[in-house]
């Protein structure tokens, strides 16, 4: 398959500053737990965890475009491609893979089978309801907003309760479409 | 080198739970959300520094523990060592790092607005905001070493001083 993006995700992920993944892992899990002490409710923790990602995505993705070389997609499913395979690669270091699309190319699955975000982490029989990696839905919402499109990302699939992976459902709800000094062809 | 993350992950996220903890759920208790980001660092000192010296014999001495601190955690964490180092030789450690990374990256983001909206702004209460939120993100770093040294049999406070920015100097002193 011809690359979608001017730059290969290991390419990206090879030149911007990167650190250790433990320092990200635990800092990550200690919120979580900190959160989960104070806030009580598992409920309310994914809602925060959530809200934690949508307001990290909405400023990384100035730093995804810009790093990335990626300019606008022609539709939802290179969208999909380049979040998968960029995206995931360029600030987590791992990619995922895009399955199961809906007849309209407006619903489909980005599927992680390697999550630096759960590296030593084992739920207790109380968190069963908890979306441990409740930010990452948080952070593609918010990025895709910024980029005029309204999406629906919720968890199909978790290793933390038992899953073969991870596996998030990504849903277009609306398309404010860009406005451009020219047309394209018809 | 283990696994990588891109450090706008590690920003990210820091920056947000300090948010969080500030703006959302302990927006008039300024205390509690400070308790509360220390405690998070405390936590993630305590386990990397287990982590780190798993392979080590036991530190021999305070100096010996802060050392380690200042050379081979700092250099995980940041890449660089601690730059100076002082002590009273009497429980309390000045460490200073001339350019605390994550004190350059949130102040890009904090400050230079704020600064300037002082000048016309004699009372100049964003000014403080901008204090206190530059404030509020040294718990998280304090609470790491407190977490790191605490992990090592040494029990201590520790604050910060940016008196000297970009630089930061953290102060140890340990509990007799």
């Amino acid at each position: 398959m011809a690359p979608l993006a001017p730059r290969t995700g290991d390419a990206v992920f090879a030149n911007v500053e990167r650190v250790n993944a433990e320092l990200f892992t635990l800092t990550y899990g200690a919120i979580v737990r900190q959160l989960l002490t104070d806030l009580e409710e598992v409920e309310e923790v994914n809602k925060q965890l959530d809200q934690m990602g949508y307001n990290i995505g909405v400023r990384l993705i100035d730093e995804f475009l810009a790093k990335s070389g990626v300019s606008s997609c022609v539709d939802f499913r290179e969208t999909a491609d380049v979040i998968a395979k960029v995206g995931f690669k360029m600030f987590l270091g791992v990619t995922a893979s895009v399955t199961n699309w809906d007849a309209e190319g407006t619903s489909c699955s980005l599927v992680l089978d390697d999550n630096p975000l759960v590296d030593f982490v084992e739920l207790p029989d109380t968190c069963q309801g908890l979306y441990y990696c409740n930010i990452l839905s948080g952070v593609i919402r918010g990025a895709l907003e910024m980029v005029s499109m309204k999406t629906e990302v919720t968890w199909i699939r978790d290793m933390l309760h038992g899953d073969d992976a991870y596996e998030l459902r990504v849903k277009l709800l609306k398309q404010v479409p860009e406005e451009y000094p020219y047309k394209d062809d018809e | 080198m283990g696994r990588e993350v891109a450090e706008s992950c590690v920003d990210g996220v820091i920056m947000e739970m300090v948010s969080a903890y500030c703006n959302r759920f302990y927006s008039s208790k300024p205390e509690l959300a400070a308790r509360r980001i220390e405690a998070i660092g405390f936590q993630v000192g305590h386990q990397l520094s287990e982590r780190y010296t798993m392979e080590r014999p036991r530190f021999s001495d305070h100096l010996e523990a802060i050392k380690f601190i200042c050379k081979d955690f700092w250099s995980e964490l940041f890449k660089k060592q601690i730059d100076n180092l002082k002590t009273n030789h009497r429980g309390t450690f000045v460490l200073q790092d001339n350019q605390f990374r994550w004190l350059t990256h949130i102040s890009i983001d904090a400050s230079p607005d704020n600064v300037e909206a002082s000048q016309q702004d004699s009372s100049s209460p964003t000014s403080n905001n901008a204090a206190q939120f530059t404030s509020m993100h040294l718990y998280f770093p304090c609470g790491i070493i407190r977490g790191a040294l605490t992990n090592l049999g040494i029990p201590c406070a520790v604050s910060a001083d940016i008196s000297n920015l970009p630089a930061c100097s953290f102060v140890v002193r340990i509990k007799a």
